[in-house]
């Protein structure tokens, strides 16, 4: 399939190389196309295999970029605001823990609008100890100010780690970007994928110019200043901005990118949502589980559906409400929690949303995965179960369901 | 490079008068130096700190070169960001190569206590750029809190002198020994009065092929309690009294770059100071004397060391 648009700067679309690769080494293969100035990483797991495997590709020259191994992941980010304050392309790589180490910082890579790129390997937080996958590392930055894209598979992290540089370094945007993926699902399982030659990324990606530098010693510019009451909010407001016109963005890119490659995102993608009664929304890699079980529930003549978000940041609010405003009954699912929260993160987001475009249909919330605890489908298959039942209700709201839980 | 002051009368200023340091700080004092001693554009990092925030202040600055503030910790992990930067856009032919100076500006609290860990690093993977620790022995931007840098029985907001406590319970760091355990080309410990001394020291670090490091007394009349006018006579009291002698660590040599004529009892430092007022009071006796123990000791190690 090629998309022709009106931004499209390429029209033809590209042959690719199928490979069996697992979606971390998938991702660096994507880090050393777009042919960053800084890496500065720090090994976490699961992320690793994306610090290994560029560090071979430095090893062997296969890149040119500058790769500081730094002592934590508070530095290599710290790190990464140097270097983009520079001028260069800049990325980064972690995961939960790193991410949290990380935190500071974030803010001070989007409040000074450095178009950094980071993969993230999401991972849960301790206590106790944990290095599988849930997203309480994602939602832990969602309001650091950073587009947040997620990918279901390793051929969509792949694709979102080269889009995710366009949409970063648009001179509309130049905010930083986290790329998710989910840890060990996405990061270590191998998968069939695609590769794009070298010189269709670089011509995707082109070439970044910083509109300052503090190198242009010539333009001397202070990065970063003290900035109090008179001035902070305003700066604040127009972050605000750029991830409004960041909406935009992440679409034209994707657009351009499906001309490429025949491979289309949207900030929502919906799976037999047209006459959808009963719903669920859900992030990341567990979409593929959910597009099994709506396949036999419609089987069964249960006309189910299904809706993955891609773009966490910023949120597609208004995609949500026309997709699932008039659906009877739709579950939230989250991978990580908000205790004593009005509702878990996803849940919150997704309500909101809805309730204030005056389209709420019912809504439950949904726990699952948590610490990496597997999500079989029959727990899903519950949980359409539990909303079919619901409807039937029409009751109050309901407490949250912990799925695949022993209680 | 010789350092003279003829010549450095009529270079461009690095950095605007128009700040908000304290009248009588060092800390303009100190960055002046490097930036004149330097003589070519910088590429500047700061930390939090009162340098920082009393020269940045938005829509103002005060620099005349580029600088970028990250956070309290991670300054010199900023600077090797934009050194490889730099390096990769050279490479590449995205910029010319250009004769700049990366550094770094930060306080004790920023060198000695939290980012510590940063400094470290950056060391060790030998970004090429000069450190400078603006060090008034204490956290003098929040209010003066204690630091690692802070004396044994020094009074600060954190070491209050009470029933119980004369002020600080404990020795300070050995920063610049800690440096220079990483081995980096170019170590030293200067003071703003010995001006020729510290902007020599400033050109040797320029030059050198790495990592360097410069650990500067930054007298604060703030945080020290003493009179605005009194900076540079304090801080030449530091030196004369050896609580901070100037010494250089080129290449693994170490170097004595000034021994005093007359070496001053400890005591003279502390009566200059109003943050030590309390050690004067004969119960605190005790604590003078190990403060003098602990300097005349520190000053034969350094001594030995130098002729080694
Ligand atoms: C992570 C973090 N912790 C604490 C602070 C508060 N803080 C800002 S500056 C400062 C002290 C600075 O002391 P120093 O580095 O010695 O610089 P000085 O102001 O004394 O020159 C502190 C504690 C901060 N900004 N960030
Ligand atoms: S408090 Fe001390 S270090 Fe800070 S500006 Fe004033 S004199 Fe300088
Ligand atoms: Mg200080």
């Amino acid at each position: 399939m090629a998309l022709v648009t009106r931004h499209s700067r390429l029209v033809k679309e590209v042959r690719g190389t199928p490979v069996a690769l697992d979606g971390a080494t998938l991702v660096a293969y994507a880090m050393r196309q777009v042919r960053p100035d800084v890496v500065a990483a720090y090994p976490i797991t699961p992320q690793t295999v994306i610090t290994e495997a560029f560090s071979e590709f430095v090893a062997n020259g296969e890149v040119e970029t500058e790769f500081i191994q730094t002592e934590s992941e508070h530095a290599a980010l710290s790190a990464c605001i140097g270097a983009s304050a520079a001028g260069g392309r800049v990325q980064t790589a972690t995961s939960g823990p790193g991410l949290a180490l990380m935190w500071e910082v974030m803010y001070v890579a989007s409040g000074n609008r450095l178009p950094i790129v980071m993969h993230l390997c999401a991972r849960a937080l301790s206590a106790p100890l944990n290095i599988l996958c849930d997203h309480s590392d994602v939602m832990g930055i969602r309001d650091a100010g950073w587009v947040i894209l997620l990918a279901e598979t390793a051929q969509e992290a792949y694709d979102n780690a080269i889009q995710a540089v366009r949409i970063a370094e648009h001179p509309e945007v130049m905010l930083p970007v986290a790329s998710v993926m989910d840890g060990f699902i996405t990061t270590h399982g191998v998968e069939r994928s695609e590769v794009l030659p070298d010189e269709a990324v670089a011509e995707f990606v082109g070439t970044y110019r910083a509109p300052y530098s503090i190198l242009d010693v010539a333009h001397p510019v202070t990065v970063g200043p003290l900035d109090f009451h008179d001035f902070y909010f305003e700066h604040k407001r127009q972050q605000i901005e750029a991830m409004e016109r960041a909406r935009e963005v992440v679409c034209q890119v994707a657009e351009e990118y499906g001309t490429l490659t025949g491979r289309c995102y949207g900030a929502v993608e919906p799976y037999r949502m047209e006459d959808a009664e009963v719903a669920t929304l859900v992030i990341g890699s567990v979409a593929g589980t959910l597009r099994t079980v709506v396949d036999d529930l419609r089987r069964q003549g249960i006309r189910a559906g299904m809706v993955k978000l891609r773009c966490f940041r910023p949120f597609p609010g208004r995609e949500l409400a026309a997709l699932l405003g008039g659906v009877g009954v739709v579950g939230i699912l989250d991978r990580s929690i908000s205790p004593g929260g009005a509702g878990h993160p996803l849940f919150t987001e997704v309500s909101s949303a809805l309730c204030q475009r005056g389209c709420a249909p019912r809504m439950r919330s949904f726990v699952y995965g948590l610490g990496g605890r597997t999500p079989a489908p029959a727990q899903f298959r519950q949980a359409y179960g539990d909303l079919l039942a619901d409807r039937q209700l029409g009751a109050e709201a309901s407490a949250p369901v912990y799925l695949g839980l022993r209680e | 490079m010789a350092v003279i002051l003829r010549e450095l009368t009529t270079q461009p200023e690095g950095l605007a008068p128009g700040h908000g340091l304290c009248p009588g700080c060092s800390e303009s004092v100190v960055v002046r130096q490097v930036l004149h001693a330097l003589g070519k554009p910088a590429v500047v990092a700061l930390a939090t700190g009162c340098l920082e925030v009393s020269t940045t202040r938005f829509p103002y600055t005060s620099w005349q070169t580029s600088v970028v503030h990250n956070a309290f910790e991670n300054a010199a992990t900023t600077i090797g960001g934009a050194e490889a930067a730099y390096t990769a856009m050279v490479r590449r032919g995205a910029i010319q190569p250009r004769d700049v100076v990366f550094v770094v500006f930060a306080g004790d609290g920023a060198t000695y206590d939290i980012g510590l860990q940063w400094l470290s690093g950056a060391l060790e993977r030998g970004h090429r750029f000069i450190y400078v620790c603006l060090n008034n022995e204490g956290y003098m931007n929040t209010g003066i809190q204690r630091s690692g840098a802070t004396m044994l029985g020094t009074w600060t907001t954190t070491t209050p002198v009470g029933k119980l406590a004369p002020g600080k319970l404990t020795w300070r760091k050995d920063m610049t020994g800690i440096i220079a355990s990483h081995h980096i080309p170019y170590v030293a410990q200067a003071a703003p009065h010995a001006w020729k001394d510290f902007m020599t020291k400033v050109q040797r670090a320029g030059s050198a092929e790495g990592p360097s490091f410069l650990n500067v007394l930054a007298p604060c009349n703030r945080g020290w309690r003493y009179e605005a006018r009194n900076t540079m006579r304090v801080s030449q009291l530091a030196v004369e009294t050896c609580l901070w002698p100037l010494y250089e660590v080129d290449h693994g040599t170490w170097k004595l770059d000034y021994r005093p004529r007359n070496k001053r009892p400890v005591t003279e430092w502390l009566q200059s100071q109003g943050r030590f007022a309390h050690l004067l009071r004969p119960e605190n006796h005790a604590i003078v004397e190990e403060i003098q123990q602990r300097v005349d000791g520190e000053w034969e190690h350094l001594q030995q060391r130098c002729q080694e």
